[in-house]
């Protein structure tokens, strides 16, 4: 049986292989940016039924920044609005006979992740500067410098681990039902498969927002803009 | 077949089968608590749903944590090689 963990090697650029996430990654994002100039090309102030469609897509991502974070939503919108379109998209791709989803390896979650980890210091930085955001490591005391590094570090694999185990795990049953059992038997894991996926990918994006959002409020707690309102 | 790779997929199968016990119960309590909260204040049901979607991906970390282990023994054991 071919490992999971993994990636076949598919072609070479010079010395660099190309793996089949990779290329699955480029159709995805090549797909994604077609489908976003033909939408932005036909933007009316009186949507039609497509950009009403989608502009619900951007409307509900606001209001889930919103009631995750507090905040203004406009920050943040490209890179969790982004880091949602791609993951979800990446987890229904298994529904493209022949194509594995990207997500269901462990480089492209690692990539991912390490995306998350970047911006939550760049978030960090850009609210409360350098001094701000290395302050946030020694809150609530000095004691907790190491613990708060190492949790920085485990929840970004933690994110990795998930989302690789889920979706990899989808796409593992999919494949031995379908070896042992052939042809519709597997229809119903993969309806379940499709679930997963994108609950995934809410919870990816709603992790990102709530670990952006910590950083952001702790390395600027004057600010009104973030002030946390009881519930 | 040398006993170490014996002794690895049985093992395999147990962290799998023991390391799903924990999370499956801990859901379980999670999901009853919101049922029980929903029921109260319907009117919160929106952000008790959504708490509850992350507390459960959380949960089921550990799970695919042992899954994760469960995959490296069988196909990237390094006392196999």
């Amino acid at each position: 049986m071919i490992s999971p963990l993994v990636s076949p090697v598919l072609f070479h650029v010079g010395p660099i292989p190309i793996s089949e996430p990779v290329v699955a990654t480029w159709g995805i994002i090549a797909a994604l940016a077609a489908g976003s100039l033909a939408l932005r090309r036909r933007l009316e102030l009186v949507p039609s039924s497509t950009q009403a469609a989608f502009e619900l897509v951007v409307e509900a991502v606001d209001s889930q920044i919103r009631d995750t974070m507090r905040v203004d939503p406009a920050p943040y919108r490209a890179f969790i609005g982004t880091l949602f379109v791609f993951i979800f998209v990446a987890n229904w791709s298994s529904l493209v006979p022949g194509v594995t989803p990207p997500t269901a390896r462990l480089e492209t979650d690692a990539a991912l992740a390490l995306l998350v980890f970047l911006a939550v210091i760049w978030f960090g930085v850009k609210a409360g500067g350098v001094r701000g955001y290395l302050a946030t490591f020694a809150t609530p005391s000095p004691l907790m410098i190491p613990l708060n590094f190492v949790e920085s570090l485990t929840r970004t694999f933690s994110l990795l681990v998930r989302l690789f185990g889920n979706v990899m795990s989808g796409v593992f049953v999919v494949g031995l039902v379908l070896s042992l059992a052939g042809l519709l038997v597997p229809v119903p894991l993969m309806a379940l498969d499709l679930l997963t996926g994108a609950v995934q990918a809410y919870i990816f994006a709603v992790l990102a927002m709530v670990f952006v959002a910590g950083a952001v409020a702790e390395a600027a707690p004057e600010s009104p803009s973030n002030e946390r309102t009881p519930p | 077949m040398n006993w170490i790779a014996a002794v690895s997929i049985a093992s395999a199968a147990l962290a799998v089968a023991f390391g799903a016990i924990g999370p499956a119960l801990g859901e379980g309590r999670a999901v009853a608590a919101a049922m029980d909260a929903i029921a109260r204040q319907p009117e919160a049901a929106n952000t008790i749903s959504r708490t509850l979607f992350v507390g459960l991906a959380m949960i089921e970390t550990m799970a695919i944590y042992c899954l994760v282990i469960a995959l490296l023994l069988l196909f990237a054991n390094p006392l196999l090689k």
